[in-house]
């Protein structure tokens, strides 16, 4: 079935909305356009209806345009999302990409700018929605290591998951190196494999990157796909039923672990923990200040709210999220901040393995 | 090209995020700080006082903090404990070079 595309553009001049407008109407798939002239209506409109795409002007005021898109992408993660300013600025396109627009874009000025701005929304609007790599939607990572396979292509991608990141390096269709947190080599490349989605970046070629995967890529993808098969279904490679561990058991084995508490977000959302003697409490305190920080940073516009870290003479403690869930990890106050921090990113990183 | 030249248009300004310190008092009032004069004075409050709270809150809940650290994808900001107040530090993260494909 045909269905139009929908549009929010979201601009403070009437002027130029209309131009906007008359511009966008000329893209092949036809959209639909809505028109918003504040940060306020921007938010008002995307709760009462679904778009497809949000264009947004970053210089509004009261509400930036920053401001605007930081609280878009964390209620709306599925939306895509353009900033558009006419100044451009390193800071602030750095701090647009770090909100995970998909297009940080100075206004066009010249008619080609204006055809390539027009063949970037529409590239963004013929994307999927559904789960998978963010940059090629729809796709495995499998599959965009098999097309650069295929057609012999040299690269390098940088694949993230959370806080994990990888890099897989091909070069002329072969599969040369992997690198994943502390693996090297085939464990990484299998490691990375392993995530089923994420974002990922192709990086500048690296022709003298040394050689340290042999086999070829049909047969570590067929050793993934299998892997992966087994871990689904739960049984072993002998066949025999898997004893299901428990997550937070494992996590609370980390060095210097006091105690995990793991939650949904929200004040009825469920909540695990080991290690706490009053995890209720502890519970309250964790999700306040995570709500509390991250409305901070919406209204700073700093971007996301990655971790929050508390030093004390008792004991320290960091709070994070990973997928829809929420962490408070005890630490022993003994270990320096930058050890909480790394600790820290293993504990998700275990949680999102 | 007129029309296309309408797409320049002059304010509103965005707000560069801030870099430098103050310190709040246990009334949270502001005393003295290195931040650039031109940064709302009501966003500097506002950091005063959710630093203030969550050492508050976290005090309440029986894990006693002295120092606080919040990472955002583009600032960190780092708080101390000072007897009710807080000294705050703001710092912007370095902008991410931009990656071209390959």
């Amino acid at each position: 079935m045909d269905r139009r595309p929908k549009i929010l553009l979201a601009d403070d001049d009437p002027d130029l909305l209309d131009m906007y407008r008359e511009i966008l109407a000329q893209l092949p798939s036809r959209p639909e356009i809505h028109t918003a002239i504040s940060g306020a209506r921007v938010i008002a409109m995307l709760e009462a209806e679904p778009f497809q795409l949000l264009i947004c002007d970053l210089k509004m005021p009261k509400m930036d345009g920053l401001q605007v898109l930081a609280i878009v992408r964390r209620k709306y993660p599925q939306l895509r999302t353009v900033a558009l300013t006419a100044e451009p600025d390193e800071q602030f396109r750095s701090r647009a990409y770090a909100l995970g627009v998909d297009l940080f874009w100075h206004k066009p000025g010249t008619e080609q700018e204006t055809k390539m701005f027009l063949e970037c929304i529409e590239s963004l609007l013929g994307r999927e929605t559904e789960a998978g790599f963010r940059g090629m939607q729809s796709k495995s990572l499998m599959d965009i290591i098999q097309l650069e396979c295929i057609s012999q292509s040299s690269s390098v991608l940088r694949i993230t998951n959370g806080p994990l990141t990888g890099k897989i390096w091909i070069q002329a269709g072969e599969l040369v190196d992997a690198e994943a947190t502390d693996l090297r080599g085939e464990p990484a490349f299998q490691k990375i494999l392993s995530w089923r989605a994420g974002n990922f970046e192709m990086l500048p070629v690296e022709p003298s990157r040394p050689r340290t995967i042999f086999k070829s890529y049909n047969a570590l993808l067929l050793e993934s796909a299998q892997a992966f098969d087994e871990s689904r279904g739960g049984v072993t490679a002998e066949g025999a039923p898997q004893a299901p561990a428990s997550p937070l058991a494992q996590l609370s084995q980390v060095e210097g672990v006091e105690f995990v508490l793991a939650m949904k977000p929200g004040p009825g959302g469920d909540r695990v923990a080991r290690g706490l003697e009053n995890p209720e409490r502890t519970a309250a305190w964790a999700r306040q200040s995570l709500d509390r920080f991250r409305a901070l940073g919406d209204r700073l516009g700093a971007g996301p709210l990655a971790q929050i870290e508390g030093f004390g003479q008792q004991r320290h403690v960091a709070l994070a999220s990973q997928g829809d869930t929420d962490f408070c990890v005890g630490w022993k106050p003994s270990m320096v901040p930058d050890q909480v921090r790394e600790m820290m990113k293993k504990v998700l990183a275990l949680w999102a393995s | 090209m007129g029309l296309l030249s309408l797409f320049a248009k002059p304010a509103p300004t965005l707000l560069r995020l801030p870099s430098g310190s103050f310190t709040v008092d246990r009334e949270g009032c502001v005393l003295m700080g290195t931040l650039p004069s031109s940064y709302p004075r009501g966003l500097v409050k506002d950091i005063a006082q959710q630093v203030r709270a969550a050492f508050g809150e976290a005090a309440a809940a029986q894990l006693p903090l002295t120092e606080l650290v919040i990472h955002y994808a583009s600032l960190k900001i780092a708080a101390r404990e000072l007897r009710g107040g807080a000294i705050v530090f703001l710092s912007p993260k370095a902008p991410v070079s931009p990656m071209k494909p390959s």
